[in-house]
């Protein structure tokens, strides 16, 4: 690369202007990295399902949450066979790199209304009855090396204890499935020993989960029990699991498409006043393109150090801008619920560097097809005015 | 001497404004030596620049051919100008035509960009050039640490780089004072007496005009006459 010297030294020819363009292209490409894998992990959707299950959310925002007294009047209400619950704890295991779900619930009556996790009776027992117990799946437990008897450690950032420090689980099952639907990069936690000994937010779930003994009544059960909280500071929304999924996966695709849309709007902002300020640049160089052609420079050695130039460029900022993203992704995971399978995939840095590669020859192009159509008798006689 | 270099016969040049061709040379016959040192001189507007241009492979005539050491340059292509320039010409300008972001020695191996040559090798031959216009000290200063005269003589080291046996300068001394443009001409003579260099000047200064060994006269684009030194 013979014409690097050239290159790199056209490319800091105004240091501060170039640190700036630089400095611009790399939050770009940040935001880029980090948005993408966020709408990606929010169209990949969530993927349970259950026809005789009812979930009782709270009416207007997935993170709001339920007094936990309204379990004894849903169970009342007729077709209803069994209630449970379920809550976001978040946090952090290690690193975030490898996120899985960490969810608060009652374990005997949750397990009863999943009987799709699969356990040993002797685990199922320990975990009704150890009151810092908690269960993983199989996926987690493979991944992290982990056995009944561990112990494991989460930090927490959302529920901090009462004694501000990581909250201490220990390990008393890992459940299986026979079913690829059943998701097994999760966690439960004692939902007793979670809610005592958080510091706020007591007496507050999630969701409930409803099991029903009626299948074909399920409409006039989940009208039922809106009804009853109809009114109250704490309306409640209940659909079939199925819809519920339905309805939270296009909630996410919705703001996940809302993000994207806002946020691509600033980027190619971003984007199109570096380029102009990197082909004004160029522009203003025409004279020194006449030098070359002088001397011999043909049209494609013109063309193709312009383009060098500006693909270096931005790619100078993508590259930087990419990593750091790959760096912050984990820092948000488990803060937003649901936010669990965020990660930079390879196809982000592909996507990543083919828009970089575009943007290069995008923004060069002009000015370096000016440069090249430059008629040297001209642009000297230009020159010499 | 006797041998000749260039040789230019029945050119012509026209340059078109909208509709209208404006004659800029007429009827240019010519012949000049290898080994010459040669002055043009003429009023502003008497083709002078456009003259040069033809010779040093940056314009094509409009009629008329051009043979310079045995090639018929009226025929080649842009690119094909283009090449044989960077083997060929060396060219100097009133205005030091010096990449400002490069440093002397950088800017005096930009010819050797095109060539085959290894850096080291690149860098050795810049630095001998640069000794030859006795500025070797200087090979790491950017042009606006250098004076006017030092920037000339960068100038004049990357037109010897390659070695060409052609040097074309347009008012090469038109920007400097008497004194520097005093030494700026005798290393023209230099590169012309001890280097064999063919040198081609425009100048508008008759002083200048005296270092070469001949002076022609242009006006409205035709030679009308011719002084020995
Ligand atoms: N690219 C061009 N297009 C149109 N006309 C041109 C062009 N270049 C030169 N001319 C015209 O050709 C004529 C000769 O120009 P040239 O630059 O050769 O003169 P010159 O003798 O070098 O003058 P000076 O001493 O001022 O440099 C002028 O009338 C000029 O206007
Ligand atoms: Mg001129």
């Amino acid at each position: 690369m013979k014409y690097f010297s050239l290159i790199r030294a056209a490319l800091f020819r105004k240091p501060i202007s170039s640190i700036l363009t630089l400095a611009t292209l790399f939050i770009a490409f940040l935001l880029f990295g980090m948005l993408n894998s966020v709408s990606m992990a929010f169209s990949q959707g969530i993927d349970f399902s259950g026809i005789d299950r009812l979930i009782v959310a709270p009416r207007y925002s997935i993170i709001d949450d339920i007094p936990l007294n309204y379990q004894n009047r849903i169970q009342e209400v007729p077709g209803v066979e069994l209630v449970a619950h379920r809550s976001w704890f978040g946090g952090t295991y290690q690193d975030n790199r490898q996120f899985f779900s960490r969810w608060p619930v009652p374990p005997a009556a949750f397990l009863d209304v999943y009987p799709e996790y699969k356990l040993p009776p002797d685990q199922v027992e320990a975990f009704i009855n150890t009151r810092t117990g908690a269960i993983i799946g199989r996926e987690v437990a493979d991944r992290h090396d982990l056995e009944v008897g561990d112990r494991i450690p989460i930090i927490p950032n959302i529920w901090l204890n009462k004694d501000n420090g990581p909250w201490e689980f220990d390990l008393v099952g890992i459940f299986d499935s026979d079913d690829d639907t059943v998701d097994t990069n999760q966690m439960f936690i004692n939902f007793e020993f979670f809610d005592e000994y958080r510091q706020f937010g007591q007496g507050g779930v999630g969701t409930f989960i409803v099991r029903i003994s009626e299948p074909s009544r399920t409409a006039e059960i989940a009208k039922e029990i809106d009804a009853i909280f109809a009114n109250s500071n704490d309306e409640t929304k209940t659909t079939t699991e199925k819809a519920y999924n339905q309805m939270f996966a296009n909630q996410l695709g919705d703001i996940g498409f809302i993000m994207t849309s806002i946020l691509s709007a600033v980027f190619f902002t971003i984007l199109l006043l570096t380029g102009n300020t990197m082909a004004q640049a160029i522009r203003e160089r025409i004279p020194e393109f006449a030098i070359l052609k002088t001397i011999g420079f043909s049209n494609m050695h013109i063309l193709w150090i312009v383009l060098s130039e500006s693909v270096l460029m931005i790619l100078l900022g993508c590259i930087p801008g990419l990593l750091t993203a790959q760096l912050l992704i984990p820092l948000f995971m488990g803060v937003i619920p649901f936010f669990d399978s965020v990660e930079m995939t390879p196809l982000v840095y592909i996507q990543g560097v083919v828009l970089a590669l575009l943007l290069g020859i995008v923004v060069g192009l002009p000015p370096a097809l000016r440069a090249m159509r430059l008629n040297i008798v001209n642009a000297m006689g230009e020159h010499a005015v | 001497m006797g041998d000749v270099l260039i040789k230019i016969s029945e050119v012509a040049k026209s340059y078109h404004r909208g509709a209208m061709d404006i004659p800029v040379l007429e009827d240019l016959n010519l012949s000049i030596d290898k080994g010459d040192f040669l002055a043009f001189m003429g009023p502003s507007g008497s083709g002078k620049t456009t003259l040069l241009n033809l010779i040093g492979g940056l314009d094509s005539p409009t009629v008329g051919s051009i043979s310079i050491a045995g090639k018929q340059i009226h025929q080649l292509s842009q690119g094909q100008l283009a090449v044989w320039r960077s083997r060929n010409v060396g060219f100097v300008f009133q205005f030091y035509n010096l990449l400002p972001i490069l440093t002397a020695q950088k800017n005096v191996e930009l010819p050797l960009l095109l060539t085959h040559m290894s850096s080291s090798e690149r860098k050795q031959r810049a630095l001998t050039a640069l000794q030859v216009v006795g500025l070797e000290d200087r090979a790491n200063h950017r042009p606006r640490e250098l004076s006017g005269g030092q920037e000339q003589r960068v100038a004049i080291a990357r037109a010897i780089v390659s070695d060409p046996e052609l040097l074309v300068c347009d008012e090469p001394t038109g920007d400097l004072d008497r004194t520097t443009a005093d030494e700026i001409l005798e290393l023209l003579q230099l590169l012309n007496r001890e280097y064999g260099k063919t040198v081609l000047m425009v100048t508008h200064d008759p002083k200048a005009a005296d270092h070469a060994n001949h002076t022609l006269y242009l006006d409205k684009g035709r030679l009308t006459g011719q002084q020995e030194s």
